[in-house]
């Protein structure tokens, strides 16, 4: 099992013919995921690594049934792509594009949840489910199926980690990038609550870093509603306050969103919040040991 | 992006929201000749991009011409937080029975704009946010209606108890929400809105940020920054594709991903050492991104030690640390500095490193602690 994409994702790429969608494409069909269309406006009836190009995603999903839309177009564009996916009736959507206008974001909330359209991103590397589908700009090779959910606001962090996680033979469920956005789609709540009810998921690894308080949501939440441990690492504990720290959404506002209170907010909560990335498979395995 | 109180007054100028007269002034003698002419009581206020200026003096009434002068002397030149007072604006002092806040955000957990108004106006609203949040009254803006009449209306209401009042702040309320999504505003605060003895609503201070990711649709907006020391260095490494912020410490970072190089800093720290800057190169293993990106380090002369940390995803190490070798090739430096490469063909990497001579590691916390060692030599 994992979450929200698997083998029998049937994914459509928004921006196809792009630098960046081309590339992408190529590896996500390399690693197995199961694209079946692309969408470039007056570029159809072309092909790209085989995959069939429509110049809108309704004709797209008209002719292939994709479920799932991969957007790679220039953030300008970002939000109508999400739209026009979103209407088409994709259920859901992953949006790499970096550097969105808060407003636009805004603007697409409402409209994706009248649409019921489930959105990961902006501004994100994407998700895998190893040995099933890659949707995104993860490097494939150091991911393993194993049996850890992993959630994240960062990428080569999330690398980082899961790279010390399939070394120490903690294998993965499902990953996601869910972005460095201030305004993103699913965030920490909505993806500890699939993974909690995701059979096979037995712990979860999650990444946060300083702005905003999803963080301190998240370790409410876990402590009234979650059965599986949970283990956290914090990012930006020396970061200066009032500076974006590289993502939109980094950035400690009027002495709120710092690690500390994070770090507090888990502590409190019984979830052990890794001091470097290297200890959080040491934590994982004393969580897991503890289980049995 | 943020902007002065004078320009945030500009804003609500044009957008049709009362705001008292005032003058912006860069010397003493413009402080007498703008006092002289208003000819009635002022306030000299510190126009700098921080906050707190009442606090640290940056504020001051003046009766008379002669206040205003030695308010102007004594603001002008002033240190508040780090910044230097360079000009001030002489406004109109008003007279107030009542002082309120009003402020628009874009909430992260609503996913809306956010209208907040409090009858605790003129204090910092994180501080009422934190002892009596009862005493702020928020609402969610749907932005597919916008901030309807109605809306305003009702809050402005439950503020002013008033009718006739409430309609002069309501519809102070729904200019601020159009020249907020119009100007693509990340906050904009009116703090205070302020009730006069003869029942005037005034917009007495304003204070606006802007979303960096839509100033390429906000030239207005983007017209009206004043970068200071440390903003330029900022805007100038984002216009060569880098995100660099610089701390006070003696470690400079090259890293490639922002939550990487955040969680860098913060193992530096962890291992007792103290990070320079951050520094994010992005996803491109581009020789000159690496070469802007050493420029940059090196020029902070407290660097004594440069920790490099890639960790190869997408971009390859081996073209990294080609990148590296051309970089060194050019910048000459005595700076001790140290490499970590791991991920995809990290040891192709590695291995055409070794000819530099570079001290290399392949994990984070060997790294620092090298890096760290390095810069006590």
């Amino acid at each position: 099992m994992s979450i929200l994409v698997n083998k029998d994702t049937k994914l459509v790429v928004q921006g196809i013919t792009g630098r960046d969608g081309k590339f992408h494409t190529g590896r996500m069909k390399e690693y197995g995921t199961n694209i079946v269309a692309g969408v470039s406006p007056g570029k159809a009836g072309e092909t790209v690594d085989g995959i069939p190009v429509f110049n809108t995603v309704a004709a797209a999903v008209k002719a292939t049934g994709a479920n799932t839309s991969i957007i790679f177009v220039p953030a300008p564009f970002a939000a109508d792509a999400i739209l026009e996916a979103s209407e088409a009736g994709v259920a859901l959507v992953i949006a790499i594009s970096e550097g969105v206008p808060i407003q636009d974001m805004i603007r697409v909330t409402p409209i994706l949840k009248q649409n019921g359209t489930l959105l990961i991103g902006p501004n994100c590397p994407g998700l895998i489910t190893p040995g099933q589908a890659l949707i995104g700009i993860l490097p494939a090779m150091i991911f393993k199926e194993g049996n850890i959910g992993f959630i994240s606001r960062s990428g080569t962090l999330t690398y980082e980690v899961v790279n010390l996680l399939t070394l120490n033979d903690f294998g993965q469920t499902t990953c996601v990038g869910i972005g460095g956005d201030p305004v993103a789609g699913l965030y920490f709540i909505d993806l500890l609550e699939r993974f909690e009810n995701d059979p096979d998921t037995k712990a979860v690894v999650l990444i946060g870093e300083i702005g905003g308080d999803a963080e301190e949501q998240a370790a409410q939440y876990i402590a009234e509603k979650m059965t599986k441990p949970v283990v956290a690492f914090i990012a930006g504990q020396t970061a200066p306050p009032g500076k974006r720290m590289g993502h939109a959404g980094a950035i400690i506002s009027s002495g709120s969103g710092t690690a500390e209170e994070k770090i507090a907010a888990f502590n409190k909560a019984g979830v052990p919040v890794a001091k470097e990335p290297a200890e959080i498979p040491v934590l994982l395995r004393q969580k897991l040991e503890g289980l049995k | 992006m943020k902007i002065h109180e004078y320009q945030a007054r500009q804003i609500f100028r044009d957008y049709g929201i009362p705001v008292p007269d005032s003058v912006l002034c860069y010397t003493v003698s413009e402080v007498e000749k703008a006092a002289r002419e208003m000819n009635r009581m002022v306030v000299v206020k510190a126009q700098v991009l921080a906050g707190g200026r009442g606090k640290a003096g940056g504020v001051k009434l003046a009766r008379t011409i002669e206040d205003a002068v030695a308010a102007g002397k004594q603001i002008l030149g002033m240190d508040i937080k780090g910044y230097t007072v360079e000009k001030v604006l002489v406004a109109d002092a008003v007279n107030i029975a009542k002082e309120f806040y009003v402020g628009l955000i874009s909430d992260r957990n609503s996913k809306s704009v956010t209208l907040m108004v409090s009858a605790e106006g003129g204090v910092e609203i994180e501080e009422v946010a934190k002892e009596t949040p009862e005493k702020i009254i928020k609402f969610h803006i749907n932005p597919l209606t916008g901030l309807l009449d109605y809306q305003a209306r009702n809050v402005a209401l439950e503020l002013f108890g008033d009718i006739r009042l409430a309609n002069k702040a309501a519809s102070i309320f729904t200019k601020l929400y159009k020249l907020y999504v119009e100007t693509d505003a990340t906050l904009a605060e009116i703090n205070p809105l302020v009730l006069t003895p003869d029942n005037e609503v005034l917009a007495i201070d304003g204070k606006m940020n802007f979303d960096d990711n839509a100033l390429f649709r906000q030239p207005k907006i983007l017209a009206m920054r004043e970068p200071d020391e440390a903003e330029l260095q900022e805007i100038a490494a984002h216009e060569k594709g880098l995100s660099y912020i610089k701390l006070d410490g003696n470690i400079g970072c090259m890293v490639n991903g922002a939550g990487l190089a955040m969680a860098t800093m913060d193992m530096i720290k962890l291992y007792g050492g103290s990070p320079a800057n951050f520094l994010d190169i992005g996803g491109s293993s581009n020789p000159q991104k690496v070469i802007d990106a050493m420029n940059i380090l090196l020029g902070d002369k407290n660097v004594k030690a440069v920790m490099i940390n890639i960790f190869g995803g997408i971009t390859r190490c081996d073209d990294v640390a080609k990148g590296l070798i051309k970089a060194l090739e050019i910048i000459m430096t005595d700076i001790p500095i140290v490499v970590r490469l791991s991920g995809t063909n990290a040891e192709e990497g590695l291995e055409l490193l070794k000819q530099t001579g570079l001290p290399t590691v392949s994990s984070m916390s060997e790294a620092a602690k090298k890096a760290i060692e390095l810069s006590k030599r």
